[in-house]
């Protein structure tokens, strides 16, 4: 059963940039009520999606610069990154199909 | 995935009114559903305090009363199931709920599935969202630190919503299309004595405009028509909900605003299918309310499924 990664500013680049698979990112913080309630979703999408796709979360609070390079302005916000560069940016809370969705037009 | 599943009681929507009905159901020993699309808490989990739910002297927070209702819930055994529900089909007392996951029987139904935020639906919103626009302030205040913020609305959401942004923003303008609010007098006190916050009476947005992040709002007196600008890095929308009845259209009787017209009971004009929490007509869109909405239509749903 496949867990979320944890990102930060320090492996940012080696985990998600260089990564040849797509990575899904889930920009998040502890005061976010929305950012909790998608938490169980993109585990279950970490372990659905596992060799696929890679999924990890980066907390906002811990890892500012990271944030900030991607403008992350609102949380959650999850950015799907295709060779080094996000391919799809998705503000909100959405149902878990809506991320199927998402995760599978880039495959 | 198509399934046939039949239940005693199928609730649609995990709010307080829908884990609350849960609760109830669960503990009568009904065999009952809870059917969720999204997020379970509903809105309340954007509170960062609930100070005016009773039992809580200090407040609560918002995800916090969420997760306790919500555990509680399946605690006395209530079944959970993520899943948007389309629509609502009636053959005599069996209701054939269609939901993203299959069809799903019952033989009653409490509909607690809330409502859904308004946008503004002016140019730039869209665009801007998660760069400048933003519906949680709560969620989203960290990122306007030191910086001007707009609030747009004039009842307890947009309040509350400015309130919390005096703690990063270096100024709130509210901007309120009449020329007084419909917020909670408290709320208005506290608003009113904050000198980070200012109001903008009878103005309306036309636009919202920036480059790669919202700089500025064009404005609209909508008494004396005069337009303006002004100059802010982030703008949060709090201008009202819309009930999520849509395909409840042809099913039950809905009020022109879309909310469940039911009676003390909850019931609806249908047997058999009741509504809890701000859904209802005349809801007064309080997780107080909402969580006795729960009970009240739970408890009615066991006697209509006695035969009572």
């Amino acid at each position: 059963m496949s867990k979320p990664v944890e990102v930060n500013d320090g492996n940012f680049d080696q985990t998600v940039l260089q990564s040849k698979t797509p990575v899904l990112v889930d920009f998040w913080a502890a005061w976010c009520g929305p950012c909790r309630m998608v938490a169980p979703v993109v585990e279950e999408l970490a372990g659905e999606y596992k060799g696929k796709v890679t999924v990890a979360k980066l907390n906002v609070d811990e890892n500012p610069k990271t944030a900030s390079q991607y403008g992350i302005m609102s949380i959650p916000t999850l950015l799907i990154f295709k060779n080094g560069a996000p391919v799809s940016n998705i503000v909100g809370f959405r149902p878990k199909a809506e991320l199927q969705r998402s995760l599978d037009a880039v495959l | 995935m198509a399934t046939k599943q039949a239940y005693d009681v199928v609730i649609i929507g995990g709010g307080p009114a829908g884990l609350t009905a849960g609760i109830y159901a669960a503990r009568a020993r009904l065999k009952s559903l809870l059917i969720e699309k999204g997020a379970m808490g509903g809105w309340v989990i954007n509170a960062g305090v609930v100070e005016n739910y009773p039992g809580f002297p200090d407040g609560i927070n918002g995800l916090e009363l969420a997760d306790a209702m919500q555990q509680q819930a399946v605690k006395f055994g209530l079944k959970m199931l993520t899943a948007e529900v389309t629509g609502l089909e009636l053959k005599g007392e069996r209701k054939t709920l269609k939901t993203s996951e299959g069809d799903i029987m019952a033989r009653a139904v409490i509909v607690a599935g809330g409502s859904d935020r308004v946008k503004l639906g002016v140019p730039g919103e869209e665009e801007f969202t998660g760069r400048g626009v933003a519906y949680c302030a709560v969620c989203d205040g960290y990122f306007y630190r030191g910086v001007p913020v707009a609030v747009v609305g004039g009842g307890n959401a947009a309040l509350n919503e400015a309130l919390e942004l005096t703690k990063f923003a270096s100024k709130v303008t509210v901007i309120h299309r009449r020329d007084e609010l419909r917020a909670t007098k408290i709320l208005q006190e506290r608003a009113f004595a904050e000198p980070k916050i200012r109001f903008l009476w009878n103005t309306v947005v036309e636009a919202i405009e920036g480059e790669d992040t919202v700089k500025r709002l064009r404005l609209k007196n909508v008494q004396t028509g005069d337009k303006s600008t002004l100059d802010i890095s982030g703008v949060f929308v709090t201008v009202g909900f819309k009930p999520n009845t849509g395909y409840l259209k042809n099913v039950v009787t809905l009020a022109d605003d879309g909310t469940i017209i039911t009676n003390e009971k909850m019931e609806t004009d249908v047997p058999g299918i009741f509504a809890a929490g701000d859904i209802r007509s005349s809801s007064i869109r309080q997780v107080a309310a909402a969580v006795g909405d729960g009970a009240v239509a739970a408890i009615y749903a066991e006697h209509y499924l006695a035969g009572k």
